[in-house]
């Protein structure tokens, strides 16, 4: 069916333009054409789908979630959580001292944020489409492992200590609370809600996402079409080499400068595997791009002290670029197909 | 007089939601205080973990988004 718009964009960009599919200019803008009228469709319907199954689900039952569970489950499902809970960035101060006063380890809540914005719907809808399912499953295993150790070092290393202090008192008093064995944690009650409030819940968010990521995916699509037109096949190959052992780390600092979400780096990776880069330097400036990012840093300093944040920026650096090394020594038998 | 206030770290949508209830209350007539909370200490205290959120007389009644105008017209003129 995805067909559809490879003819849509023949149409526009060879019939309706007169460009000649064996330009630089045309095919970058044949390119731009398919993967935008693409991309849009499948994230407006998908969006909206997805926000009416999850319209009834909100932290607090999340939160109580974890609570109840093991603490080496805890990570995985703090990470798994992060994935699928709808999350702005500007609410992760809340959510943070939320999860902390609750007494959830700080490694745990890590997890949660830093998988968060590696992983959702519309990253997955966009490598599915792109990408391939193969692709987008080893990203989604990767993203959460990469919150799941993270968090677990985190731990490890007993950063809680060097949270700001009203951050780590609120923990320490939960701490203590939760070694009551008579205490229950109860998990709110699912809101019931009715098909219309469904239906006025997923707009609301189809609205809001779409309102903030249209102009990341024209970016990322035109970047991706740039590279797809201009840079020649191989290119990478030959002047970067291929995948030796610092290309890894070399992707990882170009990539903490540059910000931006996950729906603006797929397209541009689409392009950067296409032309030859090594699929694990390719995701490992990805991620760095997309979850190691500034802003976000400045509003952690609200609950951290730097000796944390530094050390949680350590943490990422070294995860991204492990990550970046195996998947290169395994991707020749991992995508073979790609 | 009603007060208000908006709970978050400073994002664009709590701004909205502060001008929102400023202009719901503008259009009824009636005089509100509306102050924006940014400390992550108090919000912690509020215990709400979705911003933007809206506390009315020191008790959260709205978390998690702009608030529409219906229920804003509501609690300025219940």
């Amino acid at each position: 069916m995805l067909e559809l718009f490879t003819y849509l964009a023949n149409w526009l960009a060879y019939g309706l333009l007169g460009l000649n599919p064996d330009t630089r200019v045309g095919t970058s803008i044949h390119f731009f054409i398919e993967d935008t009228t693409k991309i849009l469709f499948l994230l407006v319907v998908m969006i909206y789908v997805i926000a009416l199954a999850r319209a009834s689900m909100n932290l607090e039952r999340v939160r109580a979630y974890i609570q109840q569970k093991h603490r080496l489950v805890g990570y995985f499902f703090g990470s798994g959580f992060g994935a699928i809970t709808p999350f702005c960035s500007c609410s992760s101060i809340p959510l943070f001292l939320g999860f902390t006063s609750a007494g959830i380890p700080l490694g745990i809540t890590m997890a949660f944020l830093f998988t968060s914005p590696i992983i959702n719907e519309v990253a997955v809808i966009m490598l599915w489409s792109l990408l391939g399912w193969k692709f987008t499953l080893a990203y989604i295993v990767i993203g959460m492992a990469v919150g799941i150790v993270g968090g677990m070092i985190l731990d490890a290393m007993k950063g809680e200590r060097w949270l700001k202090d009203f951050a780590a008192k609120a923990y320490q008093k939960a701490a203590v609370e939760a070694q009551d064995p008579g205490k229950d944690i109860e998990v709110p009650e699912t809101p019931k809600m009715t098909m219309a409030e469904r239906h006025q819940f997923a707009r609301d968010e189809l609205k809001e996402i779409v309102g903030r990521i249209w102009k990341w995916v024209l970016i990322g699509v035109g970047l991706g079409a740039a590279l797809h037109g201009f840079v020649p096949d191989g290119w990478f190959a030959d002047n970067l080499g291929s995948g030796q052992w610092w290309s890894v780390p070399a992707a990882v600092f170009a990539g903490l400068p540059l910000y931006s979400n996950a729906t603006g780096v797929i397209p541009v990776m689409e392009s950067l595997i296409a032309k030859g880069l090594p699929v694990g330097t390719t995701l490992a400036f990805c991620m760095s791009t997309v979850a190691a990012s500034f802003p976000e840093f400045i509003m952690l300093k609200q609950v951290m002290t730097f000796r944390l944040l530094a050390m949680i920026f350590v943490i990422l650096l070294a995860n991204f670029m492990v990550v970046g090394w195996v998947i290169n020594a395994i991707s020749p038998w991992l995508f073979s197909g790609l | 007089m009603k007060h208000f206030e908006v709970l978050g770290t400073g994002c664009k949508k709590c701004i909205n939601t502060a001008e929102t209830i400023e202009r719901v209350a503008r259009e009824l007539g009636q005089p509100v205080e509306v102050v924006k909370i940014t400390d992550p200490a108090k919000i912690m205290e509020y215990q709400v973990m979705s911003t933007p959120a809206v506390a009315l007389d020191g008790k959260v009644v709205h978390s998690g988004s702009i608030p529409d105008r219906d229920t804003i017209a509501g609690w300025i003129n219940p």
